[in-house]
Formats: C-alpha cells, structure tokens, sequence
C-alpha cells in the first residue's frame, strides 16, 4: 500500500453493486415505472402523425385523400390501437399524480387530493367532448 | 446542460404532459380509430381548411404538437439514462431529445403558417 488513498464524496467505485440492464422487471412497481415513463414514446408519435395530417392538408386535396387512404390500413389501425392504449395509461398516472405535482392551499388548508383529481378527470371529460363536438360530421 | 435550463426543460415537460393527458387520447381515438373505421363520420377537406384557416385553431394545433414532444424529450432522456444505464453518454442524449422536439416544433410552426 505504497499510494496515498484518494477520498472522494462518493462511494468508491468498486463498492457498487452491478445492475442489471432489467432491474425494471424485479417488481410490478418497477415495471410499471417504466411502462408509465415509455408513453412518452407514442405520444411523441402521435404529435408527429397530427403533423402528419396537417402536412397533407397543406398540400391539398390528393395528398390528404392519401393520408386517409394509409389511415384506414391494418397495421396503423393497430398502431393506434396499441397508442390508444399507452395514451390512455398517460392520462390516468396525470391525472392521479397530479396532487402530488402541485399541491394547492386554499385558506391556508391543502385542498383533497381526491378534489384535485377529480378536476383533472372533469377537465378531461369536457375537453375530449368539445374536441369531439368540432370535428365529428353531424 | 446549463442548470439554468433545467426549471424551464420541466416547465415544458409538465406542460406538455397535460396537453396530452387532457387532449391526445380523444384526438387519437377520432383520427387513428373512429374515423378510418367509420365509427363516426369525419370532416371533409373543406371544413377542416376552414377550420384550419382560423389562427385560434392554428394556435391550438401548434401547443398540440410542440409540448407534447418536449414532454417526450425530457422524459425519454430520463429513461435512457435510468433504463438503459446510459449515463455516460447524457450531453449525447439530452441533444437528440431536445434537438428532435425542437425540429418537430419548426416543422409544425412552417406547416401551420402555410395552411392560413
């Protein structure tokens, strides 16, 4: 033991214990973080498939025709399906951990947990009827 | 990453996780099911440029499509790094990410400007 030990704020690195690339799969509440972190994927491309149609729509009438056409196959039918479900699993864990995100204080008491979750869900309910309400053909 | 950055990275990300929370499952359910299916009948070309043409919806479209991918950005980054131990390579990442949203959001504003 000639050299003079280095001290770090750290643990030194050879007391670490190796992890596996799949610590996720150890316990359901693992798994379901990171289920819960990777809807972020198909929302990024959901927004890109929005843009997708907007881009068709600004190039005219054949191009959307197209679009529509590419829509209407199985596999982006079963991609949306599949997204449909990612997405709806974003909204849920939102919405519930929402109070945890920002607590509000009203009067000095912390408003329910269950009230702040409650005005997500309304919030949700009126939006997705509203958006529904401009865009379905009567 | 300057630290400065970091608030307004979370700010963006919050933000966009509530657009999408609030507004994506109803716009994927019409467009990607409903629609294509004929569950419900869609807009034709006409109404949707009319609709379109209006800056209010043009402003609706463009929060639509940018922060939800900024909310993507800042929380595939983080799962990159915890998921896949990829801790060493966290400037490389954090660029991609951001960069790829930020190329989304010039994409959607161009493409928003030429349907007025």
């Amino acid at each position: 033991m000639s050299a003079a030990p280095r001290y770090t704020t750290y643990h030194p690195r050879w007391y670490r214990r190796r992890v596996s690339v799949w610590w996720w799969l150890e316990s359901s509440a693992y798994t379901g973080f990171v289920v819960r972190e990777s809807t972020s994927v198909f929302v990024a491309l959901f927004a890109l498939v929005i843009l997708w149609q907007l881009r068709a729509l600004a190039q005219g009438p054949e191009a959307y025709a197209r679009v529509l056409a590419r829509l209407h196959t199985p596999p982006w039918l079963a991609f949306h399906a599949v997204a449909l479900l990612f997405v709806l699993f974003h909204s849920v864990t939102w919405f519930n951990l929402a109070p945890k995100a920002m607590v509000l204080r009203l009067g000095g008491k912390k408003v329910p947990d269950r009230l702040i979750q409650g005005m997500n869900y309304a919030a949700w309910l009126a939006l997705s009827a509203a958006v529904a309400f401009i865009l379905v053909r009567r | 990453m300057p630290r400065t950055l970091t608030p307004f990275l979370w700010l963006l990300f919050s933000a966009g996780g509530t657009v999408a929370a609030l507004l994506f499952p109803v716009h994927l359910f019409l467009t990607g099911l409903a629609f294509p299916l004929g569950w419900l009948h869609a807009p034709s070309y006409d109404s949707l440029r009319t609709l379109v043409a209006h800056p209010l919806t043009r402003l609706y479209l463009f929060v639509l499509i940018s922060l939800p991918l900024f909310h993507w950005a800042h929380r595939f980054r983080y799962t990159l790094y915890d998921g896949l131990q990829l801790k060493h390579l966290t400037a490389l990442i954090a660029v991609l990410c951001y960069g790829a949203a930020l190329v989304g959001t010039a994409v959607a504003a161009y493409t928003l400007l030429s349907l007025s």
